[in-house]
């Protein structure tokens, strides 16, 4: 639910990143915090335990442009990864206009993975949200790690795609962040899939924490155009 | 559940809001107060400047407000429809407006709660119209909502690349 303000020219939209415990969300964000001008972004915000578990959320707010004259203003939440916490999870994503996933790359990971993903498609079902019919990425991070699964793999589970029934967008659409791939297409037996646009990352070191956030935030934006 | 529609208002709403603020200080003599929606973006804030970052506290407060709203249910309430948090010296009392925004006071010993309580009764019943008159309008207005940035895709390909 974009908050759009004219009188300070301000478009205001919130951006969550979903997934396990121990995926890299809040690594997203504090890269993202350190690699952003102090003067267009807020505070980093960490609702956590003694531990460094997410307790609550983390929250950053970034300027990211200007577009026709409003600032465009993404403040960016982190879910706690733990099943145990489901109860606040689901109040971070009241008012969501776009959703990171990020997955645990590790084979080791893939249940804890499939388990938050449905848990996502849950939630957001309650508020009556269809994750289908909004900006939604996933993020396959820690590829760097030897344990690391193929990104088809991580793709077959977590982002096998949906059947396109409008018969306006059944046509295929290139994905424009992997040449020769694409992002809506037809399988052999007639049906029309799309898929989520998806992005490799390495959160700790930066690598993809830019690419996944200009991504998302560009799919936000086009559905204020 | 307001769904994911957005809602936008005008310099117009955005006047009378800060109109019905700025009484409301008057009257109560609180140090300011702040509109922050139920998604945590601030609305507004009036009175005071602020020491700290409005955004960061719009969001907690949202939570705060969430949070809560949950522990209502769990004790057989709907909702609590109003918050108040007292320190030693500054306090703030949260009340909900229209089941989407949260006014927030801050206030100090200059005032008493009991004022401020008063006051801000009044304050939500003026705030309350005014903002169903922005969510009547909301819905048709999507069309006009959805123009902010239209034809701007050129501008958003080039700053995202």
């Amino acid at each position: 639910m974009s908050m759009i303000n004219y009188a300070s020219r301000e478009i205001n939209c919130k951006l969550v990143y979903y997934g396990s415990g121990l995926g890299g969300k809040t690594t997203n964000l504090e890269h993202v915090y350190g690699k952003t001008k102090p003067d267009t972004r807020g505070k980093l915000i960490s609702l956590a335990t003694e531990t460094e578990r997410t307790l609550f959320f983390d929250f950053l707010p970034v300027d990211l442009g200007t577009i026709r004259g409003f600032k465009t203003r993404f403040h960016l939440y982190t879910v706690p990864g733990q099943v145990y916490y489901n109860a606040s999870r689901k109040l971070i994503l009241k008012g969501v206009d776009g959703i990171v996933f990020v997955a645990d790359s590790q084979v080791e990971r893939m249940e804890a993975n499939q388990e938050a993903m449905q848990n996502l498609y849950d939630n957001m079902a309650e508020y009556g949200y269809d994750l289908t019919k909004m900006p939604f990425v996933l993020q396959y991070n820690k590829r760097d790690l030897p344990n690391a699964a193929p990104v088809a793999d991580l793709q077959a589970a977590l982002n096998p795609g949906w059947e396109v029934t409008d018969p306006a967008k059944q046509r295929v659409a290139p994905d424009p962040w992997h040449a020769g791939e694409n992002l809506v297409y037809q399988l052999e037996t007639g049906e029309w899939i799309e898929r989520a646009p998806y992005f490799e990352a390495v959160a700790v070191t930066g690598d993809g924490v830019f690419e996944t956030l200009r991504a998302i935030s560009k799919l936000v934006l086009k559905t204020l155009s | 559940m307001s769904g994911s529609a957005s809602w936008s208002f005008t310099e117009e709403d955005f006047n009378a809001i800060t109109q019905a603020l700025q009484k409301f200080l008057f009257d109560s003599n609180a140090r300011c107060a702040l509109l922050v929606d139920r998604t945590g973006q601030l609305v507004a804030t009036v009175g005071e400047q602020l020491s700290f970052d409005p955004t960061a506290f719009a969001t907690l407060t949202a939570a705060d407000f969430s949070a809560n709203d949950q522990l209502a249910r769990m004790v057989g309430e709907t909702d609590f429809n109003s918050l108040f948090h007292q320190g030693e010296k500054e306090s703030m009392y949260l009340a909900d407006v229209a089941r989407r925004v949260i006014l927030v006071t801050l206030f100090d010993n200059r005032t008493t709660l009991g004022l401020v309580r008063l006051k801000m009764k009044e304050t939500v019943a003026d705030l309350t119209k005014l903002f169903h008159e922005v969510f009547s309008r909301g819905a048709p207005g999507k069309a006009q909502q959805g123009g902010v940035l239209a034809g701007a895709e050129d501008e958003i390909d080039k700053l995202f690349g």
